[in-house]
């Protein structure tokens, strides 16, 4: 390093530096151009007013929220798949890293029930283990559009529902996790026949990663509606919201 | 004088023509760039759509404005395929399309002997052209139903080979709407008469 640069060099180098000083500059025009020019599209008049093209398009999510939930069918079953069509290894996926999923002891860990139920006393891993399980080998469906194959065993929910005496007319049931994630789905949904309290993956206890102590698992819906790491479920008419949902990501989500 | 002969011949493109292409052209802009952000979140192909160019700044956005222009798209298409059907306009300049025409017209284009002397009848090309576009966008709107609803269309979801298959019909489709967008305006810019045509009925 004990070189001294040239005149050229020292030149150049500043002329490097100024251009590339002035790229994100140049983007951020281009950026701003361009939502302007989508502003343009959908108003018409009111270049400025981003803040209301937002609220526009929260209000066409909800109305599609309406759309799907007339559209959903609580009878039609996701295709299901032979055992052959798993994807190995299924991914892995979450906001955050893998080195970063929590750690949950299955001695003291206990499951809470809230909101509009009969029955609030907390589960044990063990107790709903004993209750009737059902298997599935269905396609996870991300938002970002890539799908995987997987297999997953569990209470059938509307089971566990009507186990805890769950208000099955109220609209909605809400799920808090371990890692922070939170989310809500339509009770049409969760007591669709394929909804199901995953505690197992592939014939195996639910791993870390694929959330462990349990998952709900809903073929019918995208992976952001398909919680991990759940910790408390409760019945409710007030609309819950979600993580993701909160953010901008349609809250019916499903197919 | 001029009124008159257009009370009497009609214009060229009826209001319902000029107003169904024009928000057929805004809800298919939408619903490409902010598709390609969409595409962005899990590209299909080892290339990604430049950001400058994609609509609605993350994926989440672009979503809710693909599903919000959507329904610009599909009320849009099926008033103006119901117009054209019912109005006989659909047989009247879109039918017969031949091969002899198609490429007897394209050879002419492509020479730049093609007249476009009566902007009231579409030459082969275009025929051909336009019976694309409607059928691609047909395309487009029922792989999307899939990628949406692959549960509740099953037998949809069949036919296009399942979700996965489906996401690749969706793509080709829309390059292959892009490719007749291409195609459209490097026509309208040659001769922008049409253009004119298209805004103001004749």
């Amino acid at each position: 390093m004990g070189k001294i640069l040239s005149q050229p060099d020292r030149e150049a180098i500043v002329a490097e530096a100024v251009e590339r000083l002035a790229v994100p500059e140049r983007r951020l025009f281009l950026k701003r151009s361009l939502s302007l020019g989508g502003l343009a599209l959908l108003t018409g008049c009111d270049l400025t007013d981003a803040k209301g093209v937002e609220a526009a398009l929260s209000r066409i999510s909800r109305f599609n929220d309406r759309v799907q939930a007339w559209l959903f069918d609580p009878d039609r079953l996701a295709p299901t798949y032979p055992e052959s069509m798993i994807t190995r290894p299924f991914p892995f996926n979450a906001y955050y890293g893998e080195d970063q999923v929590p750690q949950v002891n299955p001695e003291t860990f206990r499951l809470e029930v809230a909101g509009l139920v009969a029955d609030r006393r907390a589960w044990t891993l063990a107790a709903l283990r004993a209750l009737p399980q059902s298997d599935q080998i269905t396609r996870h469906i991300c938002v970002e559009g890539w799908s995987a194959v997987g297999r997953w065993g569990g209470v059938p929910f509307r089971l566990f529902l009507q186990r805890v005496g769950a208000d099955l007319s109220a609209k909605y049931v809400g799920f808090k996790c371990l890692d922070g994630y939170y989310t809500s789905i339509d009770m049409p949904t969760a007591l669709h026949p394929q909804t199901i309290l995953a505690l197992t993956y592939d014939g195996d206890t639910l791993p870390p990663r694929y959330g462990f102590p349990m998952k709900l698992r809903i073929p019918t819906k995208l992976g952001y509606k398909n919680p991990k790491h759940i910790q408390a479920i409760f019945v409710t008419n007030s609309y819950p919201g979600g993580y993701w949902e909160d953010q901008g990501y349609n809250w019916f989500g499903g197919s | 004088m001029i009124e008159r002969t257009i009370s009497v011949r009609g214009p060229i493109h009826p209001l319902w023509v000029r107003l169904t292409h024009w928000s057929n052209a805004l809800a298919v802009l939408i619903m490409v760039t902010s598709g390609w952000r969409i595409y962005n979140a899990s590209p299909l192909f080892h290339f990604r759509f430049a950001d400058q160019l994609t609509l609605g700044g993350w994926l989440a956005g672009a979503i809710q404005w693909h599903f919000a222009a959507m329904w610009l798209l599909a009320v849009n298409g099926l008033v103006y395929l119901s117009l054209n059907v019912l109005s006989g306009r659909l047989r009247r300049k879109f039918l017969p399309v031949t091969p002899g025409a198609f490429y007897r017209d394209l050879n002419a284009a492509l020479r730049g002997r093609l007249s476009h002397a009566d902007p009231s009848r579409y030459n082969g090309v275009q025929r051909a052209a336009y019976l694309f576009a409607m059928l691609d966008i047909l395309l487009l709107v029922l792989s999307g139903l899939v990628l949406w609803k692959s549960v509740q269309f099953p037998l949809l979801r069949e036919l296009l080979g399942g979700y996965d298959t489906a996401r690749y019909v969706h793509f080709f489709a829309m390059t292959a709407l892009a490719g007749f967008v291409a195609g459209h305006l490097a026509m309208a810019a040659l001769v922008p008469r049409t253009v004119l045509t298209m805004i103001r009925g004749h």
